[in-house]
């Protein structure tokens, strides 16, 4: 049998060879960091704090104001500059809290939220990971908390830890596992010991085969938690062809992943919940790869939540003799979002800032169809993108939802393989979008 | 040849059976018909557009010829039918207002600022799915891509220069573009209102400026000027009411950013 994975799928360049072996640095922001509200899914968190303040790092700003929203702690000591309107690696402007950085990182004393694990109930834990604001670090930012409170608790079979990375470029969770493997075999077992019947799987693509062996070494005692390898393939890791790769269980637009009896977590995410719940620490760093072509030193940083891109850039280096990017995308170049401009904060869903010196979309002009069908192969959530893509173009949104356009992840693998070099994804994604908002009012 | 003689006999029966039959159901399951409502249908263009508010030109008919809507209601036929559907029914031909719509955006290629270069599908409604909604710096403003433009069945909309311009004599009023545009940019106005805002922009001054040279700042020197007191100022945005408006033109040489028509 061949190794675990799903039908579908693309094989680009993976360019992780410029930060694979770069060891996780530490990077204090010098400038102001920004705060969005809403670096979540769900209703915008509300401030607790108000112009003129002084907060240390790990202080809570911001409250969530609802069962799907997140805390916002501050990640740096300073006093609140201003509550105002932002522009956010999304393009829009948000409203957001801006602290004026001290340079002191003071920090509130984290010991006194630690507890001892064996007196902590399941609620307990659960309310630790709600109250440090920790949200789903592979981009999505669903609250943590909510994912692990499932309607029915005995019927989670498996929480999988998505050590993947499949998205090119990123080399952030592999740092991770490597660096801090203990701390992430621990939050999982946190994680596992919520439910009855649980168990653990880290799955990694078979193209980490170290941090495979150092997993599996550490964990041939435990019997509660294997480690699984992945066929190396985009997109593995998104949640539905993970589930599906892993458990053999399907996972469609209308389900959630706990009714198919699993619970999916970014290795970063398992990492910040081991920090809440061993360290006391709230969500206030993340690992950030800072890579592509048009950088000086590609790097892997740890970067403080709300430090702004710019920084980031001078702390890799700087663009490579001093020459603008053609393209800069926050994310993963499959997934991610090309951003207009550098004054953004980084946001907790942020994993990895690229910098490309040449837009490969922009140079060739989209043409045609030529019902080659190569979509269709590579599609994991099994629709057929051309189709799509035309109902899409003539807005006929009856016969994209009756030829199950909602299944689309938007994982982008039609447009990469596409030889007419259509918009397919693109296209796809934004009627997706609109039938959401529709369906919201 | 008896065959043959028996075979057209049975026919012809055949047909003769069924013919009276048909003949006697005809006259019986008659549906009513107004001749009244017969005879606007008639005269009604019969695009079934939509426009007057009626699923098609057979649903305005009825409501014509049952005095439910003025003779005047199709906004596709104008005057011309008007006055011959008020001369069928003999009734009097009242007047309603005509009404074309208007995009509230002057922010062309040069006066508007892009922030990006946008390759993606050319649709409003998709671009709106883009950071800032679409390379233009102003949020509010018309993108470009022609949603409005695929709708109107009348070609009354073009794309001059980045923004949609719409040909006031080819418009019918019909309000597809309106519902077509992501940004909510067009609304009908009176066909002979002089003076307009051409702008959507709610930010502050200092904002609409660093995005666009042609939008409004909420600097509300209109509204204090005009002598009809027909401008409201909704969160920095002038809006002039065209019912009001005697059009006396102060407020298009009071604007310091030259945006009144």
């Amino acid at each position: 049998m061949g190794l675990l994975t799903f039908s579908g799928g693309i094989h680009p360049y993976e360019g992780k060879e410029l930060t694979m072996e770069k060891p996780i640095k530490e990077y204090l922001p010098k400038g102001d960091c920004v705060y969005p509200l809403n670096q979540h899914i769900g209703a915008p968190a509300v401030p607790v704090v108000k112009k003129g303040d002084r907060v240390l790092v790990g202080q809570k700003i911001a409250e969530a104001s609802g069962f799907v929203s997140a805390n916002i702690h501050s990640s740096i000591s300073g006093t609140v500059k201003a509550i105002e309107p932002r522009l956010t690696s999304g393009g829009t402007k948000v409203t957001s809290i801006v602290v004026e950085n001290d340079g002191q990182f003071e920090e509130v004393d984290f010991s006194e939220n630690v507890m001892d694990l064996s007196t902590l109930y399941r609620e307990d834990i659960k309310d630790i990971i709600k109250e440090a604001g920790i949200v789903g670090l592979g981009g999505a930012g669903f609250p943590a908390n909510v994912k692990l409170s499932p309607k029915n608790e005995d019927d989670i079979d498996y929480i999988i830890v998505n050590g993947a990375e499949c998205e090119p470029y990123l080399t952030s969770d592999y740092r991770r596992m490597m660096e801090e493997a203990d701390k992430i075999i621990l939050g999982l077992q946190i994680c596992v010991n919520l439910f009855d019947n649980a168990k653990g799987i880290i799955a990694i693509e078979d193209n980490k085969p170290e941090a495979i062996k150092l997993l599996t070494e550490k964990l041939k005692d435990n019997d509660k938690i294997t480690v699984n390898a992945i066929k190396t393939k985009y997109p593995q890791g998104a949640e539905r062809q993970l589930i599906y790769a892993n458990t053999g269980r399907y996972v469609n637009s209308k389900m959630l992943p706990a009714d198919a009896g699993c619970i999916v977590h970014n290795v970063d995410t398992i990492h910040a919940i081991y920090e809440a719940v061993i360290e006391g620490k709230p969500l206030i760093k993340r690992v950030v790869t800072v890579t592509g072509d048009a950088i000086e030193k590609p790097c892997n940083l740890l970067v403080r939540i709300g430090t702004n891109l710019q920084e980031l850039i001078a702390a890799a280096g700087g663009f490579k003799d001093g020459i603008m990017p053609e393209k800069i995308v926050v994310g993963g170049p499959m997934m991610g979002k090309a951003v207009y401009s550098l004054d953004v904060p980084s946001t907790k869903g942020v994993s990895a800032l690229l910098c490309m010196s040449h837009d490969e979309v922009a140079a060739l002009e989209p043409t045609n169809c030529i019902r080659c069908g190569r979509c269709v192969d590579v599609c994991p959530g099994r629709v057929v993108p051309s189709l799509l893509a035309k109902y899409a173009e003539h807005g006929d949104i009856d016969s994209f939802l009756k030829h199950d356009g909602m299944e689309c992840c938007e994982c982008g693998c039609c447009s990469y393989i596409c030889p007419a070099k259509r918009h397919l994804t693109q296209t796809i994604a934004g009627t997706r979008k609109l039938i959401l908002a529709n369906k919201k009012k | 040849m008896t065959e043959i003689m028996i075979a057209a006999a049975v026919v012809c029966g055949v047909g003769i059976v069924i013919g009276i039959l048909l003949g006697v159901a005809g006259e019986k399951f008659k549906v009513e018909v107004d001749p009244k409502e017969v005879a606007v249908r008639e005269l009604l263009p019969g695009n079934n557009c939509g426009g007057c508010g009626f699923p098609g030109c057979d649903g305005l008919a009825a409501a014509i010829a049952k005095g439910e809507m003025p003779p005047s209601a199709c906004p596709v036929g104008g005057e011309a039918v008007a006055e011959a559907i008020s001369k069928a029914l003999g009734i009097e031909n009242t007047e309603t207002a005509r009404y074309v719509a208007f995009v509230k955006c002057a922010g062309d290629c040069e006066k508007a600022k892009d922030v990006y270069e946008y390759v993606g599908p050319k649709s409003c409604v998709l671009a709106q799915n883009n950071p800032n909604g679409g390379p233009k710096a102003c949020t509010y403003g018309c993108t470009g891509y022609g949603s409005c433009k695929a709708v109107c069945e009348f070609d009354a909309i073009d794309i001059i220069d980045g923004i949609a311009v719409i040909n006031k004599d080819k418009c019918k009023a019909c309000g597809k573009c309106i519902e077509a545009c992501p940004r909510n940019l067009i609304e009908l106005v009176p066909y002979d209102a002089e003076h307009l805002v051409r702008c959507n922009s709610h930010d502050r001054g200092l904002d609409v400026k660093a995005a666009c040279s042609a939008g409004c700042i909420g600097c509300s020197l209109c509204a204090k000027n005009c002598e009809a007191s027909a401008i409201t100022m909704d969160k920095n945005l002038a809006h002039i009411d065209a019912e009001k408006c005697n059009n006396c033109g102060v407020c298009k040489q009071k604007c310091p950013v030259k945006i009144i028509t």
